[in-house]
């Protein structure tokens, strides 16, 4: 009991100096939970996607769009269950702030992503209706939208401002799911196409495959390029995931910015504490001696200086932890639906607390070598 | 009467390793604060370089970049016949109608993919944009697939250095030049003949117009002559200004997630500096105590505590920008999240970015050391000579 108690009071010796050091460490852990978080974010997409699913584009980019006829020439590939295709159509609600992802979607896509549940009515109510639009539940909230809405875009791929009813808002079936997301009908959008701009009608952006089994995802994506081969629109096949990789690996050198950032900020907040510890061992360099002197070891020495710099750091990085919830939830207010998925993983909180501890063992390294190592005779005639 | 400033540097150099992890500390933010402003600016720079004073770009109404946009020949036709366009040397109008497309390359480091932007160009094209030039190989012939990359691609995309092959839209295109358009935007594209690229890519409209006005201040006729005009669906825009807003989402997502972060570290920085300098107070109480008692006023402790604060911020601020000055040397490759396509830019120091972020490092510096300070100052004479 003795010892627990002696570390405390060591602890909050100089209350203010333990309280700045303690602020620091939160705001640093927090930070850096922050950072991975934001990190996270921007692999929801590709961490969401299953693996029996497959995404065809064309070989160019994908600013260059498919025949619509590809559709059931892909269905007859061996492997290949079920098709659907989409087209992104990038129109600005009310204002280019109000970012969110539309697509057009045929009539099967629905099937291919059960993740997205929705209520059978609306479901119906969506499907009946050609100018019908769904909203994912985090969409709906931000711009409170109420199913019967009408949500004007305004396009700039397809010129023009379309209005669409909403229908239906879905959930997502795991935490992951990304719930931010606009559709509404490709029969729509073709045939106001069609209208206007014959040449650009009848083309799909990605056509999305429903695997049989999804260890062919290999064989049937090369199944699926083998077909178009040679052809005016060559196609690009690959699974979900690596599709949506695709679009990480372009903001590569920000990411890996945002990560390096989050471990300064661990170094930094080392430097602080290892600092305090430094002056906390200096000024008790006397009472160090003193322990020596009634016949506590080396060991026991150090021991002090960690368990003390240990409490601090773990004291700081629990409560970093519990301010990273707040602080996450205020971030994904402000930044708004850029970053679906929004979400901090286990696996952050243990960095979170391995950051701490580790901050902790730093920091008293040094004071705790140098504390054993204190001549008693040396140790008693130091002056704070 | 002040406290000697000598005084008050030596004592930095006094407790060395204290000061040293401080100012360490505080250095690290800086140097975070001053690259990421630099890079806001270094994305900025290139983007508002891209632009010419005098050029106009025309798009569709309501496309936000020339990738979505599309000009129909009529339209382009209409345009093209305005009489505030100047004339060059040819005796032709100084117009550029171009297809502009994004392709898939696989990066040379990584061999990840980004998407690039393939533009056709004519000789008219050329003579727009005075700041591009070739460096290595020739210029591509009209009517073949050649290509010219710049400089970027060429070196940061596989297949796109000279001689080297590029495959898009059914065809091998072979570089047969790389060109340096003076760090703006164009340096992130490869360029080709016009017709070539339209007919390679089955277009039969292009992506965008470029003119050279023949007075800069005709700009507003010329708009409201493209958008008033009933069978033209376009907008005209300032090259400088169109170019300038396209670099706006990703330049304030890079200042809003700097600042953001700079803010939090200078919390843990202030802390430090709060940190230290009590240290320094209460292990020389005595010191203070001496001081007061030798008439000097406590308005002068408080200047030398809040002094030796700044002094330590200064060091911290001066050693921070020394290490953001070295980044310059670096370039940075991303996508830009509005066009979709890849663009290098690199880090500007600019002197406004000195002087704010040597202020950032100071006002760390003084709020850090405010509270010590105030603590050294109100300290009781008697008191602090009986402490030691």
């Amino acid at each position: 009991m003795f010892v627990p108690l002696l570390v405390l009071r060591n602890a909050f010796r100089h209350k203010l100096r333990t309280t700045l050091t303690v602020v620091g460490i939160i705001v640093a852990i927090t930070a850096f939970g922050l950072l991975r978080t934001i990190v996270d974010a921007w692999y929801a997409g590709a961490n969401a996607s299953s693996a029996a699913r497959l995404v065809t584009r064309s070989s160019v980019s994908l600013v260059f769009l498919l025949p619509l006829n590809y559709a059931p020439k892909i269905r007859q590939v061996p492997g290949v269950e079920s098709v659907a295709w989409a087209n992104w159509f990038g129109g600005v609600y009310i204002d280019e702030r109000n970012f969110f992802a539309q697509f057009a979607i045929s009539p099967s896509y629905l099937d291919l992503y059960p993740e997205f549940v929705l209520k059978d009515a609306e479901r119906k109510a969506f499907l009946a209706d050609r100018v019908g639009a769904l909203a994912g539940r985090k969409l709906a909230d931000k711009y409170g939208w109420k199913i019967g809405d009408q949500i004007p875009l305004r396009g700039t791929i397809y010129p023009g401002t379309w209005t669409f009813t909403l229908r239906g808002i879905y959930d997502g079936a795991e935490e992951g799911t990304d719930t931010s997301t606009f559709f509404f009908h490709f029969d729509y959008l073709n045939e106001a196409i069609k209208r206007q701009f014959p040449r650009r009608a009848d083309q799909a952006g990605v056509f999305i495959e429903q695997l049989r089994n999804p260890e062919d995802a290999a064989a049937v994506s090369a199944a699926i390029d083998a077909t178009f081969r040679n052809s005016l629109a060559e196609t690009l096949t690959e699974t979900e995931k690596a599709f949506q990789l695709g679009f990480v690996a372009m903001s590569e050198a920000i990411l890996l910015a945002i990560q390096a950032v989050s471990y300064v900020v661990i170094v930094i907040i080392m430097a602080v504490m290892a600092n305090t510890m430094a002056m906390t061992a200096r000024e008790r360099y006397g009472e160090y001696a003193t322990f020596k002197a009634l016949g506590f070891g080396n060991g026991f020495v150090a021991m002090l200086i960690f368990a003390e710099s240990l409490g601090i750091a773990l004291f700081g990085g629990l409560l970093g932890v519990a301010f990273t919830f707040p602080m996450a939830e205020l971030f994904a207010s402000t930044v708004g639906s850029i970053l679906s998925g929004f979400r901090i993983s286990e696996e952050t909180i243990v960095m979170q607390l391995v950051a701490a501890l580790v901050i902790g063992v730093v920091a008293a390294a040094v004071p705790a070598w140098n504390a054993a190592r204190v001549r008693i005779v040396d140790g008693l005639r130091a002056i704070g | 009467m002040a406290v000697p400033f000598g005084y008050i540097a030596r004592n930095l150099v006094a407790r060395r390793l204290t000061t040293v992890l401080t100012a360490g500390g505080m250095a690290l933010v800086v140097y975070v604060f001053a690259t990421v402003l630099m890079l806001a600016a270094g994305l900025e720079q290139t983007l508002v370089a891209t632009g010419q004073d005098d050029n106009v770009v025309v798009i569709r109404r309501s496309s936000q970049t020339e990738v979505q946009s599309g000009i129909p020949r009529l339209q382009a036709g209409i345009v093209e016949s305005l009489p505030q366009i100047a004339v060059g040397e040819d005796g032709r109008p100084l117009v550029s109608k171009e297809p502009v497309v994004l392709i898939n390359l696989p990066k040379r480091a990584t061999g990840k993919p980004a998407n690039v932007v393939i533009r056709g160009v004519t000789s008219a094209g050329l003579a727009l944009r005075p700041q591009v030039k070739l460096v290595e190989g020739r210029m591509f012939q009209p009517g073949t697939a050649e290509v010219i990359a710049g400089r970027s691609i060429a070196d940061g995309f596989q297949g796109a250095g000279l001689g080297e092959t590029l495959r898009f839209a059914s065809r091998d295109w072979t570089v047969v030049g790389v060109f340096d358009a003076g760090h703006t935007g164009f340096d992130s594209e490869i360029w080709g003949d016009a017709e070539q690229m339209l007919q390679a890519f089955r277009r039969t409209g292009f992506s965008s117009m470029l003119f050279r006005l023949n007075d800069p201040d005709d700009f507003d006729a010329v708009k409201a002559a493209i958008e008033s005009d009933p069978r033209l669906q376009l907008e005209a825009k300032r090259e400088k200004r169109f170019y300038a807003e396209q670099s706006e989402a990703l330049s304030k997502f890079i200042s809003y997630l700097g600042t953001g972060i700079s803010i939090i570290f200078s919390i843990g920085a202030v802390i430090g500096a709060a940190i230290t300098m009590y240290a320094s107070v209460a292990s020389r109480t005595a010191e203070i105590g001496t001081l007061r008692a030798l008439g000097f006023s406590r308005g002068a402790i408080l200047s030398a505590f809040l002094g030796e604060a700044l002094l330590l911020g200064l060091l911290g601020g001066v050693v921070g920008l020394i290490g953001a000055s070295m980044m310059q040397a670096l370039s940075i490759s991303t996508t830009n999240f509005q066009t979709f396509a890849e663009i290098a830019f690199s880090f500007a120091l600019t002197p406004k970015i000195v002087i704010v972020s040597l202020i950032f490092a100071l006002a760390m510096g003084f709020v850090g050391g405010f509270l010590p300070a105030a603590r050294a100052a109100r300290m009781k004479i008697v008191d602090a000579l009986r402490a030691a």
